[in-house]
């Protein structure tokens, strides 16, 4: 199964190199997404809890026009009857899971230093950050592909991906805010451990969901 | 229906609603007559979850099944599940208007947590008419709704009781720890016989409504097919 899988990640990220379509606008995005916060700051001193939370939307917005490409794309081009053919669907999803979470880390990374270098956000509890960087990125990410699974069939695909993730996703935002807060106001790791178990098990249960329930949307 | 049966629903429904009015309460410290409130605000806000949970066990049924029937009753329990919800939440905002001196509070972690509920199932009903096919429509939806539906236990009980906020139940609530509302220990028994009344009145309004609504869809493709032919 994970050879397959792995296989499929390779095949997205094949044809990604050869456009860096998703790439590049994602960068765009951020790029224009940074610039406005920081017009819209100005030279003002902003508190590093505000901030952060700012983080977390640049990151919620990137995602949600960036992580439902993997699906779409296959139905623009046709080819999600070839993949049907040659593999079977839990196969499917862990490949473009892999694919998803490749490119959200890359590009909340890339987030990570431009919103660093463009605010001066000061940050006292780096590795507690960066945990829930982490595991942030996961739930985003397990939500993130199947919610794109069910619209790449849907009619209007473009208008309806955030208005359709942003529920779900929701709980993980709030939860990632609340621990981002804490982190950038210096709370010990230790305390921050309640937040990580409710980001690690909305992981879970959402992959185990999608993982269930994935064939009834790859069947036509 | 049988007859009885509506002729009892407007009879529950109207008593409820001349004695959730006029019948003399016993006073709750800080709410006074506010609390009859209580009478409707409550049994809707409940009749929104019961609808909600029954539209989620019928997608999971229509996937196991692949029976169109089930479809038609989840979209019909979220559609009625929204219409109770929104006036849960409007009969919420006016008490929050009189009580907390503001109808729309953003930190309070109810009020947040019952708008985002709207959102799902009003994300769940654009869904549905963004999709032709009836067999596809039915199936995506049900799939998205099971996924949705991951999120609104922690909607209903689980942000209103750890945050704290001016909602009863909440995490700084001094008056009744542990979430339960004023219901537990606050009502004198004239309150809770008229509580308690509503609360089977407004379920079985839910259940007279559910049916109506369901003949009608059914009618309705019924027709559409007919059509087609």
């Amino acid at each position: 199964m994970l050879k397959s899988s792995v296989e499929i990640f390779r095949k997205d990220f094949k044809s990604e190199l050869r456009t860096k379509f998703a790439f590049n606008s994602l960068l765009m995005f951020v790029v224009v997404t940074i610039i406005i916060i920081k017009f819209s700051l100005g030279e003002d001193k902003t508190d590093n809890e505000i901030l952060s939370g700012l983080f977390w939307i640049v990151v919620f917005f990137s995602a949600s026009s960036g992580l439902s490409r993997v699906f779409i794309k296959e139905e623009e081009k046709e080819t999600s009857v070839a993949l049907k053919l040659s593999t079977s669907h839990p196969e499917v999803l862990a490949g473009k899971f892999i694919f998803n979470f490749a490119l959200s880390f890359l590009i909340n990374a890339v987030i990570f230093v431009f919103f660093i270098m463009a605010t001066g956000i000061v940050i006292k509890n780096f590795p507690g950050f960066v945990i829930t960087f982490f595991l942030g990125n996961m739930g985003l990410v397990s939500a993130s592909t199947i919610i794109a699974a069910i619209i790449s069939k849907a009619n209007s695909k473009g208008t309806l991906y955030p208005v359709l993730s942003f529920p779900v996703l929701l709980p993980l935002l709030l939860s990632l805010i609340e621990a981002g807060k804490l982190s950038t106001a210096g709370v010990e790791t230790g305390r921050l451990y309640s937040e990580f178990l409710f980001l690690f098990s909305y992981t879970v249960v959402v992959t185990i969901t999608s993982f269930i329930l994935f064939k009834y949307i790859w069947e036509d | 229906m049988k007859a009885y049966y509506k002729i009892l629903v407007f009879f529950i429904i109207s008593s409820v609603c001349v004695a959730g009015l006029l019948v003399p309460i016993d006073f709750i410290p800080g709410l006074g007559e506010r609390a009859r409130n209580l009478f409707f605000h409550v049994p809707m806000s409940w009749v929104a979850s019961v609808a909600f949970l029954m539209s989620m066990v019928f997608s999971i049924r229509y996937l196991i099944s692949k029976n169109i029937d089930f479809d038609i009753k989840a979209h019909c329990a979220a559609e009625i599940g929204l219409v109770f919800c929104i006036l849960g939440y409007v009969t919420g905002t006016i008490w929050a208007r009189v009580d907390w001196g503001t109808f729309f509070k953003i930190d309070e972690p109810r009020m947040m947590s019952i708008l985002l509920l709207m959102l799902i199932y009003a994300a769940y009903l654009i869904l549905r008419s963004s999709i032709d096919e009836e067999e596809k429509k039915a199936r995506l939806s049900a799939v998205y709704l099971i996924i949705a539906f991951l999120t609104v236990p922690f909607f209903i009980f689980i942000m209103p009781r750890v945050f704290p906020g001016l909602h009863p139940g909440s995490a700084d609530d001094t008056q009744s720890p542990g979430g339960g509302p004023v219901v537990k220990n606050e009502m004198n028994t004239t309150m809770r016989i008229i509580f308690y009344t509503s609360s089977i009145g407004f379920v079985m309004l839910y259940v007279w409504i559910y049916n109506l609504r369901v003949r009608i869809e059914k009618l309705s493709i019924k027709k559409l097919r007919s059509v087609a032919i």
